[in-house]
């Protein structure tokens, strides 16, 4: 059964280990995570494995079944945990009407939060490309200075500065608007810190061959930078659109007005006030579901530069 | 490390740093400094009386009961949402790492709960633990023990940290994965080889070896509970019942916008500054090292 454990196995194999012949039995399969066979251990893994996706899933399952079936249903204690057929009555209700007293239609929400998560993924990429790229290939008075001062904003997330930060953008008149919605996100020591160090690994010849060719920092930007970070740019942009799509507390204190919510916002909303009779849930869960389903899509469909995107921005 | 080739341009540098040191200094710097100056002086909500009260916000915060419960809240909440998060996924990592058939499939279904909002999560689990029509309240009642987050202390809090641990999973489980591949299976092997089963194996190798990933993933996981998870309290519990789950975080939010009382929050914004000063300093020094064994 276990082979490595035999005593005489045990007395040879030290030497096979050496010259790496061990028997196809205890090296089968390493490559994908086993060092031995053991077939007990193989279903324990494979019991853990199934628990934890089941009760990772659970939520998500109960909240899909409450968004396909009607309000008494939702409230009569317990729901049932199979889905019911209106799914698309739920759906559309949510989208086109919305739900609660003060929602907006869950369509518009959507556009909201569409539009800012974009803003935010792009802006961020390019502002951060450019100044990552004058502080690598630039020598000029001040660019250590500078590039302190971006890394320092690691230091200040929006939830320690909130209510000064609220003023600014009050005082600028940017309240209720897309640009005061991504503007005060868009800066990212993460992502020039992220470009830099890339940036630091293009082989010094291309810079050269581009100066002997005649070609300036902008045209060496564009046919050269450009094209080499894009896998970079990918995995940045899908961490910052879930990033952007995500947002609580900002979008929380500068939307006032209904056409300005982002889906995430719209769903607290839906749930303030009013007694669990008040609450529409199948309608909230079915806007939670239409709130997950974007970035979920991002991070399973893009899932190679997700997991790139997140082991980069934390290096 | 520096460029050797360089270009030069004595305007064209300034230009391309320019839109994101503005973003900074006006999003950043000016709101940062301005918490610092208020938390220097006392105003009523309308600021017509202003005075320079010096360190005073800060004496007085330590000596508000409400502000030392708040802290004792934020520890309690972030041992447990760092200390349930990291065991959690340490074990699914450990099994994904052995798993060979369908490896791919678990990572995938144990990744995505990265995507959704915190303050979705806070919905989420509301729904299921509401006292009334929650599926898994109703589980809880079944087996007789009393459960209402919205009016118990302790319910409440397990609410949050289900919530924020359930979020945050994916996160941890895909470091400590990355971290368990990254070790050497020459030294699995040569355990393996001298008797040493898994669960030996496990003590004596892999989690120490695991410990630059453990320590880094500890360090994110406080700053995740400490900041990140204003959404969970705010849509889940608002802080309640009473003051139960009100968070740091939270206290900043709900005296400056709900309560007006600046000259407080201010100090409160500046001693959290001190805190991610103090848990990036830890991050960043460590960071260094995190990738030798």
């Amino acid at each position: 059964m276990d082979v490595s454990t035999t005593p005489e196995r045990k007395a040879r194999l030290p030497f096979l280990a050496r010259y790496n012949m061990l028997p196809r039995t205890i090296l089968r399969g390493r490559r994908e995570g086993m060092v031995e066979n053991r077939p007990l251990l193989d279903v324990l893994t494979h019991i853990v494995l199934i628990i934890g996706v089941a009760v990772i899933a659970f939520p998500v399952y109960v909240t899909f079944v409450a968004s396909t079936i009607t309000a008494e249903q939702v409230l009569a204690a317990p729901m049932p945990l199979v889905p019911g057929p209106h799914l698309i009555d739920n759906y559309r209700e949510a989208l086109l009407r919305g739900a609660g007293n003060s929602a907006a239609p869950v369509w518009m929400m959507m556009v909201n939060s569409l539009v800012s998560a974009l803003i935010i993924a792009i802006g961020k990429i390019a502002i951060s490309l450019i100044s990552a790229f004058a502080i690598v290939y630039f020598r000029f008075p001040l660019r250590n200075f500078f590039f302190w001062m971006i890394f320092v904003t690691l230091m200040l997330p929006v939830e320690v500065r909130i209510l000064p930060t609220y003023k600014i953008v009050s005082d600028l008149g940017m309240l209720d608007s897309y640009a005061g919605l991504t503007l005060p996100l868009i800066a990212s020591a993460t992502a020039t810190f992220l470009f830099r160090q890339f940036f630091l690994t293009i082989p010094d010849e291309l810079a050269e061959a581009a100066r002997i060719d005649g070609a300036g920092p902008m045209r060496f930007f564009w046919d050269v930078v450009i094209p080499m970070s894009k896998t970079s740019m990918a995995a940045l942009f899908v961490i910052q659109f879930i990033y952007g799509w995500n947002q609580y507390l900002w979008p929380l204190i500068v939307t006032t007005q209904e056409n300005y919510y982002t889906v995430v916002i719209g769903i607290k909303r839906m749930i303030v006030g009013g007694g669990d009779a008040a609450i529409e849930w199948q309608l909230v869960m079915a806007t939670a579901i239409m709130a997950m389903l974007p970035p979920a899509a991002v991070v399973i469909l893009m899932q190679r530069w997700f997991v790139k995107g997140l082991v980069d921005t934390e290096k | 490390m520096e460029k050797r080739v360089v270009f030069r341009s004595w305007w064209l540098p300034y230009l391309l740093v320019a839109p994101q040191l503005a973003v900074t200094i006006i999003f950043f710097f000016l709101p940062a400094g301005q918490a610092i100056w208020t938390s220097l002086l006392s105003q009523d909500p309308f600021g017509i009386n202003v005075e320079f009260v010096g360190l005073d916000n800060f004496v007085a915060l330590f000596h508000d009961e409400h502000y030392l419960a708040s802290f004792k809240v934020t520890a309690v909440f972030s041992v447990l949402v760092a200390g349930l998060g990291l065991s959690i996924s340490l074990v699914l990592a450990v099994f994904a790492d052995r798993a060979m058939l369908g490896a791919g499939f678990y990572k995938t279904l144990l990744i995505w709960p990265y995507a959704v909002a915190h303050a979705v999560a806070a919905v989420l689990w509301l729904f299921l633990f509401n006292p009334t029509l929650g599926v898994v309240a109703h589980w809880i009642k079944g087996f007789g023990i009393a459960w209402d987050p919205l009016l118990r202390d302790n319910d409440a809090m397990i609410l949050v940290v289900v919530a924020a641990v359930w979020n945050q999973i994916s996160y941890n489980f895909l470091f400590f994965l990355a971290g368990l591949q990254s070790i050497p299976k020459s030294l699995i092997e040569a355990a393996a080889i001298d008797g040493a089963g898994p669960a030996r194996r496990f003590a004596t190798i892999v989690f120490p070896l695991l410990s630059p990933t453990t320590f880094f993933l500890l360090v994110v996981n406080v700053v995740y509970a400490f900041f990140q998870t204003f959404a969970i309290i705010d849509a889940a519990t608002s802080g309640g019942p009473g003051n139960a789950t009100e968070i740091l975080v939270y206290k900043v939010y709900k005296d400056g916008f709900k309560a007006l009382d600046l000259g407080s929050s201010a100090a409160q914004s500046v001693i959290l500054m001190l805190i991610v000063i103090a848990l990036t300093v830890i991050q960043f020094r460590y960071v260094e090292r995190k990738v030798q064994y």
